[in-house]
């Protein structure tokens, strides 16, 4: 009992370090004013940014709702299909994180430019140019892009467990294609749906350079406002403080609310 | 086509992979029978199968429903059930919703689906079980509610894939009488897929025996058992001695330079024949008393019976009895002329196509 903690030790200290300090960091500082003493005031002056808060909800929930139907068929194409060829999609749907978030998003900024790609090549049969970046489909855009394989990985880790067999004998029992997928598929991926659904919708909403790079300054979301209030302009930890703290207890509501339905195992494979 | 034949297959070929898995299969099975298909693993049993529920669509060849033609026809389209080898029952429903799912597609009305559900789990001897979860269940419960939930959509044909491949012994033979008995009281057609030749003889009307794609003898299970058409029936059938002769005319065969009365007869004079001796027609009796003799090489007790292994000029006889011999010792071997089975030498089916 002793010996096993003490080899938790280290991790107890990173997380008293790394976890525990700065949350009880934020929670002082958004409790405090620049004297040090006790104040509800930074809280209170969250009310002035409401509408940046509900922007980052929508653009996040309607992210993650693109991700859900563009990842699902993927996912449950790629598990059906055969062994070989499923590892070489799984790389393919991988490849693209291995290059660095901040590059693929200002590749995107270039593909989006009034005089950028997309409208260059429209400007070839005359149209255009059409406004798309600083708009917030471009924002949603980044979301989807970045995030999508984290809405893949978890829906396939669950989907690849369903047996044909399953699917066979829901089909010889006089299941149609569209009845197999409603009756069966779909009740059977549902913990991969919501560890899917978390995985998208967390780093979405608290995300602050795809906002940036891709919104513009008219888009702000909740993400670059903290960051205002720390490294900008606007320079209030306090008030920066009290937004992470709101948005922090945002995200575990919504954790909660998911891991109710959810398959812990689907989401930890996925990250590993 | 006879007149109640419900599903036949017209020179069915399969290929998987490049590789021909069914060469070839012609079976006609007839309505309300208990036909068997037996083999080894790699056969072509399970294919044979599949074609029949639709999951394999066969590269040449033609199934046919009745009078219908189906070889194209989806598998949620055909009045066929099946019972799968790992049962493939609905994990995230209850027992009483997988036995309904077939049901619930068909709009069936509630009422009706509460009635022929309930039906169902009696027949099967699971009454009461309906809310239970699927992961609650036993192997041999969750077998019988992959025959429920097949059996409740009425199909004129239930396929079983190697059913009770997965349930202990005891289990495995109370479901082959239950099984038995579903099928009489029924009055349906089983399709029924094993490599256990002892299954195949207790349950069917009809056996079919297999080997590498190409059907090797369809018969009773007594045709299969006591008339074997070639070495490989006669060798996966049961134990059996097989050795070469020589037919020396109509009903008397030479084996091991011993002439043996027999009941075969058609053969040309002098012709080179295997003959196959079941070990429980051999009969030990004292030594020079018998036709051939020879030495008790090992004894082994089977429970009912003795498996006991005597060497005449080198040939290994293998004899069934119940009374125990003693290692070394000299004995005769007797045999009456009907247990001797002739048959004509490399008679193996071959494929045709």
């Amino acid at each position: 009992m002793f010996k096993s903690r003490l080899s938790a030790a280290p991790y107890l200290l990173w997380m008293g370090i790394f976890i525990i300090a700065p949350l009880l960091l934020v929670c002082y500082f958004a409790f405090t004013d620049a004297s040090g003493s006790f104040t509800l005031a930074n809280i209170q002056g969250l009310t002035a940014h409401v509408d940046v808060l509900l922007r980052s909800l929508w653009l996040a929930a309607v992210a993650t709702v693109i991700c859900l139907v563009l990842g699902y068929p993927v996912a449950y194409i790629l598990s059906r299909a055969e062994e070989g060829q499923q590892r070489i999609f799984l790389m393919l749907c991988l490849l693209p994180m291995w290059m660095n978030f901040l590059l693929r998003t200002y590749a995107w900024m270039t593909l989006l430019e009034n005089n950028g790609l997309i409208n260059r090549f429209f400007g070839l049969f005359g149209l255009g140019p059409f406004e798309m970046i600083n708009t917030q489909g471009a924002v949603v855009l980044g979301m989807v892009y970045n995030y999508l394989p984290f809405m893949i990985m978890p829906l396939y880790s669950i989907m690849v467990k369903i047996e044909n067999s399953t699917i066979q004998a829901a089909q010889d029992l006089g299941a149609n294609g569209v009845q197999v997928l409603f009756k069966v598929v779909l009740p059977l991926s549902v913990p991969g749906i919501t560890s899917g659904v978390i995985m998208v919708f967390v780093p979405a909403i608290s995300t602050f350079i795809i906002s940036k790079m891709l919104g513009g300054g008219s888009n702000l979301l909740i993400g670059d406002l903290i960051e205002l209030q720390f490294l900008g302009n606007a320079y209030n930890p306090h008030l920066g403080a009290a937004m992470s703290l709101v948005l922090m207890i945002i995200i575990l509501l919504c954790l909660g609310f998911l891991n109710y339905f959810g398959d812990e195992d689907a989401t930890r494979e996925a990250i590993l | 086509m006879s007149q109640n034949t419900i599903v036949n297959l017209q020179n069915i070929v399969v290929n998987f992979d490049g590789e021909r898995v069914l060469k070839g299969i012609d079976l006609a099975i007839r309505d309300k029978e208990f036909v068997t298909l037996l083999g080894p693993s790699g056969c072509g049993k399970t294919t044979t199968l599949r074609v029949i529920g639709g999951f394999v669509k066969p590269d040449a060849g033609d199934v046919y429903f009745g009078e219908k033609k189906i070889t194209s026809l989806p598998p949620h389209k055909r009045e066929v059930n099946t019972v799968f080898q790992r049962y493939a029952l609905f994990p995230h429903l209850n027992v009483y919703e997988n036995i309904a799912f077939g049901l619930r597609l068909k709009r069936v009305p509630d009422q009706e689906v509460n009635r022929r559900v309930l039906e169902m789990l009696e027949l099967v001897n699971l009454s009461g079980f309906g809310k239970r979860k699927i992961e609650q269940m036993s192997g041999g419960q969750q077998q019988r509610v992959a025959i429920a939930r097949a059996l409740v959509n009425h199909p004129k044909v239930l396929l079983l894939d190697e059913p009770l491949g997965a349930l202990d012994l005891k289990l495995r033979k109370e479901m082959q009488n239950e099984l038995k008995r579903i099928q009489k009281s029924l009055e349906i057609t089983f399709v029924y897929v094993t490599h256990d030749q002892e299954e195949a003889l207790t349950m069917s009307d009809t056996v079919v025996v297999m080997k590498e794609g190409v059907i090797q003898q369809i018969g009773t299970p007594q045709d299969i058992y006591n008339e074997p058409v070639n070495s490989f029936v006669a060798d996966f059938i049961g134990e059996s001695n097989i050795i070469g002769g020589i037919m020396r005319e109509d009903f008397v065969v030479e084996i091991e330079g011993t002439a043996f009365d027999c009941v075969d007869k058609g053969f040309s004079k002098n012709e080179e024949v295997e003959v196959v001796i079941r070990p429980e027609d051999l009969i030990i009796s004292p030594a020079n008393h018998g036709f051939i003799t020879g030495m008790v090489e090992s004894v082994t007790f089977k429970g009912v019976h003795y498996e006991i292994i005597v060497d005449v000029d080198g040939f290994k006889w293998m004899v069934h009895t119940i009374k125990n011999q003693q290692v070394g010792e000299h004995v005769g071997l007797v045999v009456s002329a009907d247990d001797i089975h002739v048959m004509k030498k490399g008679q193996e089916v071959q494929a045709h196509v």
